[in-house]
């Protein structure tokens, strides 16, 4: 429901016109546009853009979007591929093209400023940047809750591939984080 | 690597071993000794299924008769898997795996970050995605053989008992026909380290078991692939 009223007020009634009258460049506006309100499946909370898994727009013969796994078997990444294509389908873009690239791989860093903030308001402590510095030997989470250090982590792999679980010393709450990657 | 042939043979080890592990792994999923562990180990055979559908997808492709991932992993038989005898190993007890896990991941790493840095760019794509994940594995495994090590006298045997009975499979990893030997050093070195804090002795040297990269397997693997391909063979282009 939430995206098609998305797609509406982007693309508008008539869509296929507005496309075929915009520059390359306003295309991949609109489409990232489009897809900044696809949520990821499993942490609805961030768009797909919002988490990098989004690596580019190509307006072109024929228009491509171009994706990237989190963890080589997250299995949401074929659920994100078929929201993808349903959005595109339902703002009249049914014959641009959905690529998956590997390289390079994907990392938190490309999480957006405004995706970590996201994340935070909905529980899950957000990655701390510089991925390749931090990966195995991360200082102590923020609660998401309460803002304290003083927390330590119960489990290196949590309910999804890109999460850990850990416990707030200070005000006893669980929460999940995101994995630097 | 010369040679699209021995590329995409190359694609197929790389891709069985990972797949084989992956569903041995998952045998633990609602059985592992607590919430985490049972996790852990389903995330990690997550990772490696992952890692499996790049690699025989790649393997497929450059065979170029129309096999996929999917139909590389459930439409052959035993005799034309050429995944190593170590991944193939049943679980045991948590020791017995932790040993399996610990020995593989640490020669996986090695091996995804040395193919990540190699000019065939379509596997260096996927050991830079997979090298991120192996880390991990190892660095998991790594901390029970210590936990366990270090552990009580009942768990120290066990894992003793699981090394030693692992052990066997080791030299195949490093062979000098389709094995890796020049990642045996380091290899070595890890492993030692780990060893020492664990409290532990490097295991007893064996008689090295071959053959898994020639098809010749273990009674066990037939047993794995039955569970793991019954439902395509049975019901063929079954989709969800």
């Amino acid at each position: 429901m939430i995206l098609r009223q998305a797609q509406d007020e982007v693309i508008g009634s008539n869509k296929t016109t507005l496309m075929l009258s915009l520059s390359k460049h306003e295309v991949e506006q609109r489409v990232l546009e489009l897809l900044h309100r696809v949520p990821d499946p499993e942490i609805p909370c961030v768009s797909v853009v919002d988490l990098g898994i989004v690596r580019e727009v190509r307006a072109g013969e024929p228009s491509t979007v171009v994706i990237t796994p989190t963890y080589s078997g997250c299995p949401a990444t074929h659920a994100i591929q078929m929201a993808i294509r349903a959005a595109l389908d339902g703002a009249g873009l049914a014959d641009m093209r959905i690529e998956t690239a590997l390289s390079p791989p994907w990392t938190t860093d490309w999480i957006s400023d405004e995706g970590r903030e996201k994340l935070r308001g909905y529980g899950i402590a957000p990655p701390p940047k510089g991925a390749n510095r931090h990966s195995l030997r991360e200082e102590p989470a923020e609660c998401p809750r309460c803002g304290s250090t003083r927390t330590e982590e119960i489990s290196r792999f949590g309910s999804t591939p890109c999460k850990s679980l850990h416990r707030c010393l200070a005000c006893s709450e669980p929460f999940d984080r995101f994995k630097c990657h | 690597m010369p040679g699209e042939d021995n590329l995409f043979h190359h694609a197929v080890r790389l891709g069985d071993d990972a797949l084989i592990l992956a569903q041995r792994l998952s045998e633990w999923c609602g059985h592992a000794p607590m919430l985490e562990v049972d996790l852990a180990l389903a995330n990690i055979a997550l990772d490696l299924f992952g890692q499996a559908t790049f690699f025989l997808g790649l393997a497929g492709k450059l065979e170029g008769q129309g096999r996929d991932a999917n139909a590389l992993a459930f439409h052959r038989d035993v005799l034309d898997f050429r995944n190593c005898l170590l991944v193939e190993q049943p679980n045991g007890d948590f020791a017995q795996t932790i040993a399996r896990q610990f020995l593989f991941s640490n020669w996986q790493e090695l091996l995804m970050r040395e193919i990540a840095a190699a000019p065939e760019v379509r596997l260096a794509a996927i050991g830079a995605k997979a090298v991120k994940e192996v880390t991990y594995h190892a660095r998991y495994a790594s901390e029970w053989v210590v936990r366990l090590g270090d552990g009580t006298e009942e768990s120290r045997a066990r894992m003793i008992a699981g090394l030693d009975w692992m052990w066997r499979f080791v030299d195949e990893l490093f062979d000098s026909r389709d094995g890796t030997p020049s990642l045996r050093p380091e290899w070595d070195a890890r492993i030692a380290r780990t060893l020492a804090e664990a409290n532990l002795e490097l295991p007893k040297p064996r008689r090295a078991v071959l053959g898994g990269r020639a098809g010749h397997h273990s009674e066990h693997l037939g047993h794995l692939l039955c569970e793991m391909q019954f439902l395509p063979r049975a019901y063929p282009g079954a989709v969800w």
